[in-house]
């Protein structure tokens, strides 16, 4: 598969994503600084972490008005694969390809450490690498990934089955203690209604590796591939 | 013309820094002050003088950028206005 990594600058997770993509699943990637109006002809499009612009006026608000995110709006709306990671959730947001907001965290708090998620579909390329229902661990390192929409909006995502990830005890239990940044209904990620779009803000590219303690992260990027392969093989027959 | 352009949460959503800062002010002896929000503002020089299209540029701004209208809201206000 074809990668592509949006370099804004101050985007500071894109080798990560990067180095996962390339050394441990040995996938073509590509760095798209976002200046560049074209994707170069990338299966998938990953906007990786960071503070994009600073974070001035808000997360992602200038880098979701850059050349890239023209191509980038046309790659999804063609059904091609759109990943946002952290930054890049609130750079989607901001572009309004993903519904919502992310605000300054409840407590104020900046806040880096391990969380439990639920996934709450294994139907997405994103999360056929899952089980629906599994309880999984991923780091999350952010100021604002405090999830917001309207409550008539939030009803639609929930009935639309937008919502991919959410905060939950170990157990799996949806708990207020357990979701650190204080997103409406604990949401950690949503996707498009096309289900090609998706935005979280945990960072399953730091938690890909063995060697780092924890791969639960790895099948969110294996799952891609298989998608892809699929796709390929099904336009080949 | 001058405009001024406050963006400020939504009154429906939490406002953890307004909570934050009112409880500030009640410590250093305000507590006459029920309640804070926290917003932004930005000074704007138009090189309009048309009241009407200022409004209806500024409201344009608010939309596409200077404000989140998921949660925040705005308010524009002209200054200098000379033909108004």
């Amino acid at each position: 598969m074809r990668c592509g990594v949006v370099v804004f600058p101050g985007s500071n997770c894109d080798h990560d994503v990067y180095h996962v993509l390339k050394h441990v699943l040995d996938q073509e990637v590509l760095f798209l600084w976002h200046e560049e109006p074209t994707l170069k002809g990338c299966d998938l499009v990953v906007l990786p972490g960071g503070w994009s612009y600073g974070d001035y006026l808000r997360g992602g608000a200038l880098a979701a008005l850059s050349p890239a995110m023209t191509a980038v709006r046309q790659h999804a709306e063609r059904g091609g694969l759109v990943l946002g990671i952290c930054n890049g959730f609130q750079v989607l947001t901001e572009a309004k390809l993903l519904p919502g907001a992310l605000r300054r965290n409840r407590d104020l708090r900046f806040e880096c450490r391990d969380v439990h998620l639920r996934v709450e579909r294994d139907d997405l390329p994103f999360t056929r690498g899952y089980r629906a229902g599994q309880v999984i661990r991923m780091p999350i390192a952010h100021g604002e990934g405090n999830f917001e929409h309207f409550d008539a909006e939030l009803d639609r995502l929930e009935a639309a089955r937008q919502v991919v990830l959410r905060y939950v005890s170990p157990a799996g239990e949806p708990e207020e203690r357990w979701n650190f940044n204080g997103s409406a209904r604990g949401i950690a990620g949503v996707c498009n209604p096309a289900g090609n779009v998706l935005g979280l803000m945990p960072h399953p590219e730091r938690a890909a590796e063995e060697v780092l303690g924890n791969t639960d992260g790895l099948a969110l990027f294996e799952g891609l591939l298989r998608s892809s392969a699929a796709r390929l093989a099904g336009a080949r027959r | 013309m001058k405009a001024r352009v406050t963006v400020y949460p939504r009154r429906e959503i939490l406002d953890p820094q307004g909570k934050a800062i009112r409880g500030a002010l009640a410590r250093i002896g305000f507590a006459e002050v029920h309640e804070v929000r926290a917003g932004k503002s930005f000074e704007l020089d138009l090189g309009v003088d048309d009241a009407q299209r200022a409004g209806d540029l500024l409201a344009a701004m608010c939309e596409k950028l200077l404000a989140n209208t998921v949660v925040e809201d705005y308010e524009i206000e002209l200054l200098e206005v000379r033909n108004a």
